[in-house]
């Protein structure tokens, strides 16, 4: 792999890499989110909004508790949202364990949602804490299943002590094995990274090891997707496309429960990434209980008040 | 999905609905309004609306407003202890965070400014003003004066139009809560908060006098700096003006603080935290149309960054909305008058003729108004006029050092001294840099922070004394003894 030029594989210029990039000023990226978090979004442009965001929606269950019956029901919500209006856009993929994807890949093309995407969360997630094997093993599991999008998680330990030679391998084995089967998305869980600086350096080594997406969490961790931490993230992607012309999409993940935050992120994404990237090609929203208020929201716009939750679907 | 990309922001227009303006204003002398004489009208820089008539006071209202301050200082408020001074205070904080819809609205009309601004930084910190001098007004004796002060008596106050309410906020909270009463002149273009102001006064059951505001233009300054019947001159606005008032006041018993221009340095070294400095800089830079006197107008670029920084820079520029103030997304509001619209094409132009390049953000002005986009200048060296006048506008020049002793002399080489940004991820430099520099204000990772609590004011050419935390509350007391 070429790694766009930027590094040749070594520990050595994976340090230059990494040491070349300029720090992040918490008060500053706090600061510009919280601003950016001031914009009013109102009548045409939040009904855009609204069915962007729901287009952009990874449909979510990572529980113990999932099962067939419970993984089929969500997918048929993915790909008719409300049941009532097929005006409303299916969602961008529904996100499993990789135990659930042959189940979901096939209620999605029963149900008519062929184009609806399978993302299985991968590499022993959420803690990333097995061996190589064991991890390359998980995502080969989800890719024979059907899985076209990985979610793999980083070791965070490892990215902590220091070696980020092993973390940026270990992107570039599961990306090898993605092939051109499915597209990855990297996890951070920035909530364990903690600072900017980590989420900067995270981002461009992940991008560099050839991550399709960045995505900030796992959602089993808080905080998860915090305005700044997108921000960073974003600014990371909008960086990495001036020095390759590449554009890497951005999912943040946790914590994104109402229209209200998930129209602050697409702010962030227009103003920062630049409207580029407001496709869900390259930008998703994880999320579970999102997609009512989205669908509620949306009612409103249309009859001017808000229903009851009665009219959105449970799953 | 193959629906088109476009996130362009629906107009969202705050409300004028909880103003009221009236046709014509008079001035606030002795507690009550009085009728004007003469008239001059004032706009909406961002239409051309005229708002409203505003009063042209002469000898007369001048002489009555002294007079009533006068009064209200001799009888009632400096005889009445700190603690009650300060609850009127306190009061008067109070009711402006209670009626800040209203000052907002109001001062975004009669100024340009985007409603976004002044909703969030002009009046939430002119509120914050009187609330930390409320609780000045009974802790005097450790102002830095000795045990035993005492007011200067009748304070006469000229303010700028960039931030009406805020600078208005700046004297007054500041000359009362010390046991001053004053004469407070707003802005020929921008007097319809501080008019508000007064009902507020009245609201709060100020004693009459203790505030009394009269209206007009520079005939009216002089007559209030001429006025021997005041103590205490406190002025921000031009240096030019500045200079007049000092000659003015020399061989009287008056007190002077001034506050004036500036061209302030925003150095950034090749180890700062790129993005966040890009948003330093256009904080510093386009925050007001770049109408504040320690606007960062000199961008002093470490040169071995200066093609990334200029390159985001401009990437930057393009996301900056101008347009209605009114629009809460509204990042760039109007130049408040003809007249600056006037100067800041003129000082422009200058750059041009003097081989500058210019670079304008993309955007479109609206047909109607006084709107200058923002604009910067590269290939600017310290002989350029645009790098040493004050432009007050959205227009920054971009100079370039190689060593970090470098960046401090461009940044040192001028006459003004207000304000300057250091931008390093690296301590020590910071540290040592301002310790260099030779200004009053000096921010590091950030630009234009205010607070009432830290003293801001000049050095050189930009001004005498501080406004702002102890050392502002001082230049309203003498110490007894020290008369």
């Amino acid at each position: 792999m070429s790694f766009y030029g930027l590094v040749d594989g070594s520990e050595a210029s994976l340090k230059n890499y990494l040491g070349s990039l300029s720090g992040v000023d918490q008060v500053g990226a706090d600061e510009r989110a919280a601003m950016l978090a001031t914009r009013s979004i109102k009548t045409t442009s939040k009904r855009w909004a609204i069915d962007t965001a729901i287009s952009m929606v990874d449909l979510t269950t990572l529980e113990g508790a999932d099962t067939p019956g419970k993984v089929q029901a969500l997918c048929t919500k993915a790909v008719r949202p409300d049941p009532t209006d097929s005006s409303v856009p299916s969602v961008g993929a529904i996100c499993v364990y990789n135990d659930m994807v042959a189940v979901a890949r096939k209620h999605l093309d029963l149900v008519g949602g062929a184009h609806v995407g399978v993302a299985a969360v991968s590499t022993a997630f959420p803690s990333g804490r097995a061996s190589m094997p064991v991890k390359i093993q998980d995502t080969r599991d989800a890719l024979d299943a059907g899985a076209s999008e990985i979610d793999m998680v980083i070791d965070r330990g490892a990215f902590l002590s220091g070696d980020y030679i092993g973390v940026f391998n270990e992107i570039v084995q599961i990306r090898e094995l993605c092939g051109t089967r499915a597209h990855l998305k990297v996890i951070f869980e920035t909530g364990e990274l903690v600072t900017y600086d980590n989420v900067r350096k995270a981002s461009f080594l992940a991008m560099a090891a050839g991550a399709d997406f960045i995505k900030t969490s796992t959602g089993k961790i808080a905080p998860a997707a915090t305005a700044p931490v997108v921000l960073v993230m974003l600014e990371a992607v909008r960086d990495f496309y001036q020095m390759t012309q590449s554009r890497i999409g951005v999912k943040p993940a946790g914590g994104i429960r109402n229209t209200k935050d998930a129209i602050k992120q697409l702010v962030l994404v227009n103003e920062i990434a630049g409207p580029e990237w407001l496709t869900p090609s390259l930008f998703r929203i994880g999320a579970s209980a999102l997609l009512n208020d989205l669908l509620m929201q949306r009612m409103k716009l249309d009859d001017g008040y808000y229903a009851s939750p009665a009219y959105v679907t449970i799953d | 999905m193959g629906s088109p990309v476009s996130f362009d922001y629906a107009p969202a227009p705050e409300s004028r609905a909880v103003i009221s303006i009236k046709p014509k204003y008079g001035h606030f002398i002795g507690g009550k309004f009085v009728a004007g004489s003469k008239h001059f009208p004032t706009i909406n820089p961002a239409t051309e609306e005229v708002l409203s008539q505003i009063a042209l006071a002469g000898k007369a209202e001048v002489d009555a407003a002294v007079k009533a301050a006068r009064k209200a200082y001799t009888t009632t408020w400096s005889k009445m202890s700190g603690k009650e001074r300060g609850k009127y205070l306190f009061r008067i904080a109070r009711i402006l965070q209670e009626r800040a819809r209203e000052f907002a609205v109001l001062e975004t009309l009669d100024n340009g400014k985007p409603i976004r601004e002044s909703r969030d930084v002009d009046i939430p910190l002119a509120a914050a003003h009187f609330f930390y001098h409320a609780g000045w007004a009974d802790k005097l004796e450790f102002a830095g004066l000795g045990t035993s002060t005492k007011p200067h008596g009748v304070a006469g106050q000229i303010i700028p139009w960039n931030f009406p309410l805020l600078m208005l906020a700046w004297k007054i909270a500041p000359a009362l809560a010390a046991g001053n009463t004053v004469v407070l002149k707003p802005a020929e273009s921008t007097s319809l908060t501080a008019l508000l102001f007064a009902e507020v006064c009245q609201q709060a059951e100020l004693p009459a006098g203790v505030v009394n505001i009269v209206t007009g233009d520079g005939s009216t300054g002089a007559l209030i700096v001429n006025h021997p019947g005041i103590d205490k001159i406190a002025f921000t606005g031009s240096t030019e003006v500045g200079k007049i008032i000092a000659r003015a006041v020399a061989p009287t018993h008056k007190s002077v603080t001034l506050e004036l221009g500036g061209k302030a340095a925003n150095i950034i070294f090749e180890d700062a935290a790129i993005d966040e400095a890009i948003e330093g800089i256009v904080n510093g830079i386009f925050f007001n149309q770049g109408h504040v006197c320690c606007a960062g107008s000199r961008l002093i670029l470490q040169e071995n960054i200066a093609e990334e920084v200029l390159e985001k820079l401009k990437k930057r520029m393009s996301k900056i909305r101008m347009g209605d103030p009114m629009d809460k997304n509204t990042d760039l509001g109007a130049i408040n008058s003809k007249e600056q619209l006037l100067k800041i094409r003129e000082l422009s132009a200058s750059g041009d003729a003097e081989g500058a390049q210019r670079w304008t953000a993309p955007c479109e002005l609206p047909a109607k108004g006084f709107w200058f986009a923002p604009t910067i200048f590269t290939g600017i060296t310290q002989s350029h006029r645009i790098a040493r006048e004050e432009i007050f506008g959205p227009v920054l020049s971009v100079l370039t050092f190689r060593t970090p002793q470098e960046g401090i002399d461009k940044a040192n080489n001028t006459p003004f001294g207000l304000s300057a940004g250091i931008w390093s991820e690296k301590g020590s430099r910071i540290f040592w840099a301002s310790q260099q520099l030779r200004a009053g204000v000096i921010w590091a990772n950030t630009f234009n922070k205010f607070d009432p609590t830290s003293p801001f004011g000049g050095y050189k050419e930009s001004g005498w004394g501080r406004e702002g935390g102890r050392h502002g509350l001082s230049a309203y007391l003498k110490g007894v003894g020290h008369e």
